[in-house]
C-alpha cells in the first residue's frame, strides 16, 4: 500500500509549510468563507450563513467576555474569598429563554429559505443526474441526450509525475451544460451507491441515492464555468468525481443540443461500420481508461479480494458469450455494475475486444473478438 | 456536599492478587477501571497513528503516502477506534474508578459481569484491526458504514466488522446496566438522587442512553449481515429495500451516541470547576435538568444528519427546530459554569486548564453545531471538512480534553502520587495550541469547498491543509508526554493528601489516597 515518497517530493515534504507564509492568497475570504454562489437561492443561503456566523460570534463575545474578566479579576490571587452563592432562579430563567429567543429569530428566515429550496416545480429543462463508481452521467429528458462527465485530470498529476494544472481535480471531460436564466430541475439518483451531487455555487446538494429520484432547481443568472464535488464516500475514487456545469447563453444552448444529437447520429453510424480488429483494440483501450481502470487496474490485474483480474480471467479468455453477458448485466451481488446503459454498442465491443486481446489473453485463451453486432444481436428480445 | 463519614476500620487487608491473574480474574472496580483506561489510552494512540497517516496524506494535493483505497481504510477505523476503543472505554474507565467512590459503594453491583464487560472488548479491537491483514483489506466505508457501500460493495472484512461491532455493543450495555444498578441501588444512606455528585448523574443519563440505542445499531448490522450473507435485501434497492432505511436506523443510534460521548464529560468538568474556583457549583439542579433534557431531546433529532437525503419540507423543518432547540440546554449548563468561576477563587491547576479549555473549545463546537443545524446552510456544509472541524472541536478538545481533565484530577486519588505540575501544564498548552491549529483551518477549508473523506484535493485547499497536518502531528506528540506524566506518577511523586485539593468535595476526597483495595464496607451516611 505505502509508496515510496521520492527525492524531490521529500524536499516539498520539508519546505512547503513555509511557503504559505509568503503567498498573499492565504487570507483570501473566498478561500476561507462559504461561496456567496450566482443564484438568488445562494445567496440567501449565505446571507442565513452570516446572519448565524455573527449571532455566534456576538454570543461567544460576551460569555467568553464573562468568563476571561472572571479568570482575572476572580483568581485566587486576587480574590482569595470566594463568594458563596450558588442559585438564582431568575437568572436561570433569564438565560433559558433569552437564548431561545435568539432561536426563534434565527429560526424564522431559515425556514423561509427552506421553503423556497422547497418550491420544486417542473424546469424549463429536466436533466436526470446519475451517479456512478466514479462518474456522473446527464440525461436531458427534453432532448434525448445522454452523457457520461469523467474527471479530466491525468493520473500522472495525481501521482505527482506532472505539473498540477489549474483545475486540478476540478475538470471534466464533458461538462453538463445549461441556459442561463432558465429553470433548470436536476432528479439526482444513483446507479451503485450513494453519491452526493454538490454544486456550491448554485446551492445545491443532493444525494444521489440508488432506488430514489430526488430534485433540485436552480435559475442561474451569470453565465460561466462553475465547479463542484461529490460529497457522499462512494469508494475509492470518491474524490475523482467532480462535477462542472457549463452555463452559456440560450443561443450557445441550442447550437451545443443541435452538436449533441449530431454527434449521437454518427455514433449510431459506427455501429454499422465494418471495424477492422486494430481499430476495435485501439477504441477499446481509451474506453477501458476511461470506465474500468478504476478497478480492475491499468493491465486488467484488479485489487486482490476486492475486484477480480482480467489478465488470464477464464471467462475474458475462453467464453465469449459470458463475457458480454457480464458487462451488458452486471455480474449480481458484487461491485461490477451492468454497463449495458453506460457504453455504445461500438465501445462495448471495443473494450471486450480489448481486453481479451490486451496482456497477454490473446496468447493464452481464444482470442476471439467481439463486434458492434454481436452487441446489436445480444440486445435483440430472446426468443 | 457535606459528608459525615463513619471512621473506616480496614479489619481485613485484601490486597489484590499478584501476577496477570490479578488482571484476567479481577472483579474489583479500581482494577477494571484502570484496565478500561489504559485500553482506551492504547486505542487512542492507535486511532491517533491512522489520523496521522490519513494528515500525512493531506499535507498536499496529490496522492504521494497511500492509496486512496487505503485511505478510506484509515479513516474508517480511526472513526470506529476513537469512537468505540478511546472515548468510550475512558468514560467506563472512570465510572469504574469513580462511581463507586462517590455514592459511597463497596464496588460496582455486578462485578463478575464488570469483568466480563471488559475482558471481551479488547477482542472486539482484535477482531477489528485483524481486518488490516485481509484480502480487500479493512472496511473502507467510513465510521457511519452507509450502505449499500457497506454491504453489496463491502471488502469480505465486513463480516469481521459486523461481528466486532456486536462484541462492543454488548460490553456497552453490560456495562450500562451495572452503572445503573451500582447507582440506583447502591448509594450511601442520606445520598437522594439530588443529591448524587454531577459526574454520578451525567453517568446515569449515559448508561440509559446506552442501553437504549446499543441494540439499535445492533440491529442495523445484523440488517447489514442479512443483506450480505442471506439474500435479504433491507438496503438493497434492486431487491425492493431501502437506502435511506439504514441512515435512520443508524443515525437513531448515532445521535444519542455522540451524546453518550459528551455528557460524562459535562459530570466531570463540572466537578473540577467547582473544585478549583473554591466556590460551589452555580445551578446543580438545572444541571441535572439540563442534562436530562439533552439527552431526550437527542432522540428526536438524528435526521439532522441526512439534510440532504432527499426528505420532505416538514421532516426538514421539524429537524431543524428540534436539533436548534438543545442550544438552550447546552446554553444553560456553559452558563452555570461560567457562573460558578464567578467571584470563585480560582487556581489553575492542569485539571483546571483543561476544563476551561473543554467550555470554551466545546462552546466553539457548538456554535457550529448550531450553524449546522440552519438546514438551507447545511446543505453548504454538510459533508465538507466544516462538518469535521465541528465534531472534532466538540470531540478532541470537548470529549478527550475532559477526559484528561479527569485523569489528572483523579489521577493523585487513584496512586497517592502528584502528578508533575510542570509537566501537566506543559502538556495543556502544546495539546491547546496544537489542537487548535489542526481544527480550526479545517472550518475554513470546509466552508472554502472541501468534502470531508476526500484523499486528495483541488490547489486552493493546500496551505490549510499544511497547517493543519503541522498541527495534528504536534498534537500526536503532545500525547506522548501525558503518557509519560502518567507513568512518572505511578511511579512515585509528591504524597498526595486525602483531599488532594484545597477545595475537594465528594465522598471519594473523604478516603486516603491510594484509597484501599476495597472501600466502603460499611456505608458513609450523607447528610
Amino acid at each position: 500500500m505505502l509508496n515510496r515518497i521520492s527525492r524531490s517530493n521529500k524536499f516539498s515534504l520539508i519546505f512547503t509549510p513555509f511557503l504559505f507564509l509568503t503567498q498573499p492568497t492565504l487570507a483570501a475570504w473566498y478561500d476561507i468563507n462559504m461561496t456567496k454562489g450566482v443564484t438568488t437561492v445562494s445567496n440567501e443561503v449565505f446571507d442565513l450563513h452570516m446572519l448565524i456566523f455573527w449571532v455566534c460570534v456576538v454570543i461567544g463575545i460576551v460569555v467568553f467576555g464573562v468568563m476571561f474578566y472572571s479568570m482575572f479579576a476572580h483568581s485566587k490571587k486576587r480574590n482569595p474569598n470566594s463568594a458563596t452563592f450558588h442559585e438564582n432562579t431568575k437568572l436561570e430563567i433569564v438565560w433559558t429563554i433569552v437564548p431561545f429567543l435568539i432561536l426563534v429569530l434565527m429560526a424564522i428566515p431559515a425556514s423561509n429559505t427552506l421553503m423556497n429550496i422547497y418550491k420544486d416545480v417542473e424546469g424549463d429543462i429536466n436533466i436526470q443526474v446519475v451517479g456512478y463508481q466514479w462518474k456522473w452521467q446527464y440525461k436531458y429528458l427534453e432532448d434525448d441526450i445522454d452523457f457520461f462527465s469523467n474527471l479530466k485530470t491525468d493520473w500522472d498529476e495525481i501521482y505527482n509525475k506532472t505539473p498540477k494544472g489549474e483545475f486540478y481535480l476540478q475538470e471534466v471531460d464533458e461538462p453538463v451544460v445549461i441556459p442561463v436564466g432558465k429553470k433548470v430541475r436536476f432528479l439526482i439518483t444513483a446507479n451503485d451507491v450513494i453519491h452526493s451531487w454538490w454544486m456550491p455555487d448554485f446551492a445545491i446538494k443532493q444525494d444521489a441515492i440508488p432506488g430514489f429520484i430526488n430534485t433540485a432547481w436552480t435559475v442561474v443568472d451569470k453565465p460561466g464555468t462553475y465547479r463542484g464535488k461529490c460529497t457522499e464516500l462512494c469508494g475509492k475514487n470518491h474524490a475523482f468525481m467532480p462535477v462542472v456545469v457549463r452555463v452559456v447563453s440560450d443561443e450557445d444552448y441550442k447550437e451545443w443540443v443541435s452538436n449533441k444529437k449530431a454527434e449521437a447520429y454518427r455514433m449510431s453510424e459506427l455501429t454499422e461500420k465494418n471495424w477492422t480488429v486494430e481499430e476495435l483494440k485501439t477504441r477499446g483501450e481509451g474506453v477501458y481508461q476511461k470506465n474500468c481502470i478504476a478497478c480492475h487496474q491499468t493491465n486488467g490485474q484488479g485489487i486482490p479480494g476486492i475486484f477480480p483480474p482480467l489478465t488470464g480471467s477464464d471467462v475474458v479468455l475462453n467464453n465469449k458469450a459470458k463475457n458480454i453477458e457480464i458487462l451488458m448485466e452486471g455480474a449480481q451481488g458484487t461491485a461490477m455494475q451492468s454497463f449495458a446503459n453506460q457504453l455504445s454498442e461500438v465501445d462495448m465491443a471495443a473494450v471486450i475486444t480489448y481486453t481479451r486481446l490486451a496482456w497477454g489473453n490473446a496468447d493464452d485463451g481464444n482470442g476471439e473478438i467481439v463486434v458492434p453486432k454481436d452487441i446489436v444481436e445480444y440486445k435483440k428480445p430472446k426468443a | 456536599m457535606s459528608a459525615v463519614i463513619e471512621s473506616h476500620e480496614q479489619d481485613h487487608h485484601h490486597g489484590p492478587p499478584k501476577g496477570i491473574t490479578r488482571w484476567l480474574y479481577t472483579t474489583n472496580h479500581k482494577d477494571i477501571g484502570t484496565l478500561y483506561l489504559w485500553l482506551s489510552f492504547a486505542m487512542f494512540l492507535i486511532g491517533g497513528a491512522m489520523a496521522l497517516v490519513i494528515r500525512a496524506e493531506l499535507f498536499a494535493p496529490g496522492m504521494q503516502i497511500v492509496e486512496p483505497e487505503f485511505y478510506n481504510q484509515m479513516l474508517t477505523l480511526h472513526g470506529l477506534i476513537m469512537v468505540f476503543g478511546a472515548v468510550m472505554p475512558a468514560f467506563v474507565g472512570l465510572a469504574n474508578w469513580q462511581v463507586p467512590l462517590q455514592v459511597g459503594a463497596p464496588d460496582m453491583a455486578l462485578p463478575r459481569m464488570n469483568n466480563l464487560s471488559f475482558w471481551i472488548l479488547p477482542f472486539a479491537f482484535i477482531v477489528l484491526l485483524s481486518s488490516l491483514f485481509m484480502e480487500g483489506g479493512a472496511p473502507n466505508f467510513g465510521w457511519t458504514f452507509y450502505a449499500p457501500l457497506s454491504t453489496t460493495y463491502a471488502p469480505p472484512s465486513v463480516t469481521f466488522f459486523i461481528f466486532s461491532i456486536h462484541i462492543m455493543g454488548a460490553s456497552s450495555i453490560m456495562g450500562s446496566i451495572n452503572v445503573i444498578v451500582t447507582i440506583m441501588n447502591m448509594r450511601a444512606p442520606g445520598m437522594t438522587l439530588m443529591k448524587m455528585p454531577l459526574f454520578v448523574w451525567s453517568w446515569l443519563i449515559t448508561a440509559y442512553l446506552l442501553i437504549a440505542v446499543m441494540p439499535v445499531l445492533a440491529g442495523a448490522v445484523t440488517m447489514m449481515l442479512m443483506d450480505i450473507h442471506f439474500g435479504t435485501s433491507f438496503f438493497n434497492a434492486a431487491g425492493g429495500g431501502d437506502p435511506v432505511l439504514f441512515q435512520h436506523i443508524f443515525w437513531f443510534f448515532g445521535h444519542p451516541e455522540v451524546y453518550i460521548m459528551i455528557l460524562p464529560a459535562f459530570g466531570i468538568t463540572s466537578h473540577i470547576i467547582e473544585t478549583f474556583s473554591r466556590k460551589q457549583l452555580f445551578g446543580y439542579t438545572s444541571m441535572v435538568w439540563a442534562m436530562t433534557s439533552i439527552a431526550i431531546l437527542s432522540f428526536v433529532v438524528w435526521a439532522h444528519h441526512m439534510f440532504t437525503v432527499g426528505m420532505p419540507l416538514a421532516a426538514e423543518l421539524f429537524f431543524m427546530w428540534a436539533t436548534m432547540l438543545i442550544a438552550v440546554p447546552t446554553g444553560v449548563k456553559v452558563f452555570n459554569w461560567i457562573t460558578t468561576m464567578f467571584k470563585g477563587s480560582i487556581s489553575y491547576e492542569t485539571p483546571m486548564l483543561f476544563a476551561i479549555a473543554f467550555v470554551v473549545l466545546f462552546t466553539i463546537g457548538g456554535f457550529s453545531g448550531l450553524m449546522l443545524a440552519i438546514t438551507p446552510a447545511d446543505f453548504q456544509y454538510h459533508d465538507t471538512y466544516f462538518v469535521v472541524a465541528h465534531f472534532h472541536y466538540v470531540l478532541v478538545p470537548g470529549s478527550i480534553f475532559a477526559i484528561m481533565a479527569g485523569v489528572y484530577f483523579w489521577i493523585p486519588k487513584w496512586t497517592g502520587n502528584m502528578y508533575d505540575e510542570r509537566l501537566g501544564r506543559l502538556h495543556f498548552w502544546l495539546s491547546f495550541i496544537s489542537v487548535n491549529i489542526t481544527f480550526f483551518p479545517q472550518h475554513w477549508v470546509g466552508l472554502a469547498g472541501m468534502p470531508r473523506r476526500y484523499p486528495d484535493y483541488a490547489l486552493q485547499f493546500a496551505d490549510w491543509n499544511m497547517v493543519s497536518t503541522v498541527g495534528a502531528f504536534m498534537f500526536g506528540a503532545s500525547q506522548i508526554l501525558f503518557l509519560f506524566i502518567v507513568l512518572k506518577t505511578l511511579m512515585g511523586g509528591k504524597k498526595a493528601t486525602a483531599e488532594v485539593w484545597e477545595s475537594s468535595r465528594g465522598l471519594e476526597w473523604t478516603l486516603e489516597s491510594p484509597p484501599p483495595y476495597h472501600t466502603f464496607t460499611t456505608p458513609p451516611k450523607v447528610n
